[in-house]
């Protein structure tokens, strides 16, 4: 009786052990390379997601998460695809939260997560060539294609009565992308698109690019370029020649230094920027205790990433990636309670008892196509040499 | 009125903007052919020059517009300009002393000159970055337009606007003072006359009692003077970055060779057809041709032959078809 006792103690114990496990989870970003600045604030709001749900003690019967930083270097595929595979095979991680450029992200998704059956949940990647790669459904991204900002401004220029517009784009992946998309929404929705020409940062004089604009003409000049760069110089071409006085200006080109170098001169231009109105950001902000800053880009769409990560692996009973990744989409839309930061505790036992959820989050994330976030937009007015929030879209 | 509209636009687009560029080029040509002429080796280190010489003016702009000094409508960095040029002719004629004359000394050939220069350009570039950094910086202040295209449209009742920036205003008539006063002192003074023998024939020149190292410190002053003002107009019109301005050696050196290298008028007149030829074949013709040809003729596409991200190209195939076909250039320079 005794032995036997002993016995079912130790299956008890036993059974426990397996249940409870420790997952780990892989962050690569580029903690080296050009968006360096950024990335320090993504891998410690996702990681503040991991802290909640390791204090609530939840997740999967007890299990605790281990975060594992790697270094995606942003611009060097070879690099990022070495990490991601030492994370894989090295540190035996669960699931991948990134990577952060779009470059990189694909070159680890096709060379390192596909082969081994790991999801990846891309915060910043925002190419529209993501959309239709080959993923095997393991591949989410909380932040949005571009192609969704492209239909975003074609809306806009639509609404306003703009029939006619030029297109300027920075000549890199960004700018090509972006101005791809703006055109094809552009010209579905019946309007045209005069010329699509590149102009390349870091000159000192645009006025040749401005001529070759202002000979195809447009009722405005959409500049898809950036905003400490060649952007603002073709609108000064622009303004200084006369031959535009109205810009559609997307993601790129909104911020402080835009009003500071060209003052009042720009009113009634117009534009759009990612961003939400939804108390998630509040809240958020709220529970970083200053070791991330929310406003910074990306930020909480890492600690989105991160959450849905775990939610997924709670509502599927387990940690395999191949098992949780069809949960992610039904976890991420509606229907069902809606979960902002911070409740992280709440939804795993709305999931374990379950209730349907429905994760927004910080990022107001709501999961369209094949695993990518619909994004939310900021439309922005020029008024009075201001920068003057519209409305949210 | 269509004819009109075709001008202004014409004007506004290409003649304008390539009247300024021409003369900007010009007065950075005259630099790199005197240098050809009497020290008798390419100077790469011109665009690096016309950089640091920029850099000091706009050092000065900042403290003067600091302590509330302005120059009216005018910009501030014209009063900047003459301790420009004094500080940077001090630079060159210093880097003559340390480097150059080394080599002078030797008597070594024109290709390790060359090379030379290369290696002065790279420590002045250096030199830039450090002291303002590699951003692009705007430091033109003032009355911005003589002629504004919606003042234009208004006045005249035009569609087509016309603007004049003050910066090309300001560019041409330096322009005009300086080659003026260039060619007076070439012509006119003892020491022009000097150099210019200097030019045609050193070994004649120094049997004649010319002392050669005066000529060679009053050639380096006056090619910082011109690099100066030639940064100065750039960046006044445009802005000013140090890696533009290494740039500018390309359409520089074009100007020079396809005037002729060692001819002063050669450099500005080839300033004027690289600017033109870089504005005129990168535009697109469209809106022009649509005023003046009928309607039914009217192009539909841009008319434009080259993309403007072969501006460099444009210069460059010149060049390469100058020194096939007439390797003196247009005004019998020295050849190459």
């Amino acid at each position: 009786m005794k032995k036997l006792l002993t016995a079912t103690a130790a299956c008890a114990l036993f059974a426990g052990a397996v249940q409870a496990e420790d997952i780990k989870l892989g962050i690569i970003f580029g903690f080296t390379g050009p968006i360096e600045s950024l990335t320090g604030s993504m891998a410690a709001a996702s990681e503040a997601a991991i802290a909640e749900v390791n204090a609530s003690g939840l997740l999967l019967d007890g299990s605790t998460v281990t975060a594992i930083r790697a270094d995606s270097t942003c611009v060097d595929s070879a690099a990022a695809t070495a990490a991601a595979e030492r994370l894989v095979t090295g540190d035996q991680v669960n699931a991948i939260i990134g990577a952060d450029c779009s470059g990189v992200t694909g070159a680890i998704l096709q060379n390192v997560a596909r082969p081994n059956g790991i999801v990846m949940i891309s915060p910043s990647a925002t190419s529209p060539a993501l959309s239709t790669a080959e993923d095997d459904g393991l591949f989410f991204r909380t932040a949005p294609s571009d192609a969704r900002e492209g239909e975003i401004a074609a809306d806009i220029m639509t609404e306003r009565g703009i029939k006619t517009a030029a297109l300027t784009y920075t000549n890199n992946d960004y700018g090509k992308g972006l101005a791809e998309a703006i055109a094809t929404a552009f010209e579905a929705k019946g309007g045209k698109i005069t010329i699509s020409a590149a102009h390349e940062d870091g000159k000192a004089d645009y006025t040749a690019e401005v001529a070759a604009l202002a000979a195809a003409g447009g009722d405005i000049l959409i500049v898809a370029g950036y905003l400490d760069q060649g952007g603002v110089g073709v609108i000064r071409a622009a303004l200084d020649t006369g031959a535009f006085s109205l810009f559609q200006l997307p993601g790129g080109m909104i911020g402080d230094n835009l009003t500071a170098a060209l003052g009042n001169s720009i009113d009634g231009s117009f534009g759009q920027v990612p961003g939400t109105d939804s108390p998630g950001m509040k809240l958020l902000a709220d529970k970083s205790g200053g070791k991330f800053d929310v406003n910074s880009p990306y930020t909480p769409e890492s600690y989105d990433a991160a959450a849905l990560i775990m939610l997924a692996m709670q509502a599927a009973g387990s940690s395999k990636s191949t098992d949780f990744a069809p949960k992610i989409m039904d976890l991420a839309n509606a229907p069902g309670e809606k979960i902002f930061p911070g409740e992280l505790a709440k939804a795993l036992e709305l999931i374990k008892a379950g209730t349907d959820i429905d994760y927004v989050g910080a990022s107001a994330v709501e999961l369209v196509g094949t695993g990518e976030s619909a994004g939310n937009y900021r439309e922005i007015d020029v008024i009075d040499g201001k920068i003057v929030t519209t409305r949210f879209r | 009125m269509d004819l009109l509209n075709a001008l202004v636009t014409f004007a506004n687009f290409v003649f304008i903007p390539a009247v300024a560029y021409g003369a900007q080029l010009a007065i950075g040509a005259l630099g790199v052919t005197l240098i050809y002429g009497i020290l008798r080796f390419s100077n790469f280190a011109h665009g690096d020059t016309m950089a640091f010489g920029t850099m000091i003016t706009i050092l000065f702009t900042w403290w003067f517009q600091s302590m509330g000094i302005s120059f009216g409508p005018l910009p501030t960095a014209l009063l900047a300009l003459p301790i420009g040029i004094v500080l940077t002719a001090l630079f060159v004629l210093g880097t003559d002393r340390v480097v150059y004359r080394f080599y002078r000394k030797q008597r070594v050939a024109t290709s390790i000159l060359v090379i030379v220069s290369l290696g002065v350009t790279f420590i002045m570039n250096g030199i830039t970055r450090f002291i303002i950094g590699t951003e692009e910086q705007n430091f033109a202040d003032g009355e911005r337009f003589v002629i504004s295209a919606a003042d234009f449209k208004a006045t005249t009742g035009l569609a087509e606007g016309l603007a004049i920036k003050s910066t090309q205003a300001i560019t041409l008539a330096t322009a005009v003072i300086v080659v003026a006063a260039l060619f007076w002192f070439l012509n006119r003074t003892r020491t022009g006359k000097s150099m210019r023998a200097f030019s045609d024939n050193e070994d004649l020149a120094l049997l004649s009692g010319i002392n050669p190292e005066r000529v060679v410190a009053v050639t380096w002053i006056i090619t910082a003077a011109l690099a100066t003002i030639a940064g100065v107009l750039y960046g006044l019109d445009k802005s000013f970055k140090p890696f533009t301005y290494f740039q500018l050696l390309l359409p520089i050196f074009a100007a020079a060779v396809v005037g002729g290298l060692g001819s002063p008028v050669g450099a500005i007149a080839g300033g004027f057809v690289i600017a033109f030829s870089e504005v005129m074949v990168t535009y697109a013709w469209k809106k022009v041709l649509g005023y003046l040809l009928p309607d039914s003729l009217a192009p539909e596409a841009l008319v434009q032959l080259l993309t403007t991200d072969y501006k460099f190209a444009v210069s460059f195939t010149i060049l390469i078809a100058v020194l096939l076909f007439k390797p003196t250039g247009l005004f019998r320079g020295k050849s190459v």
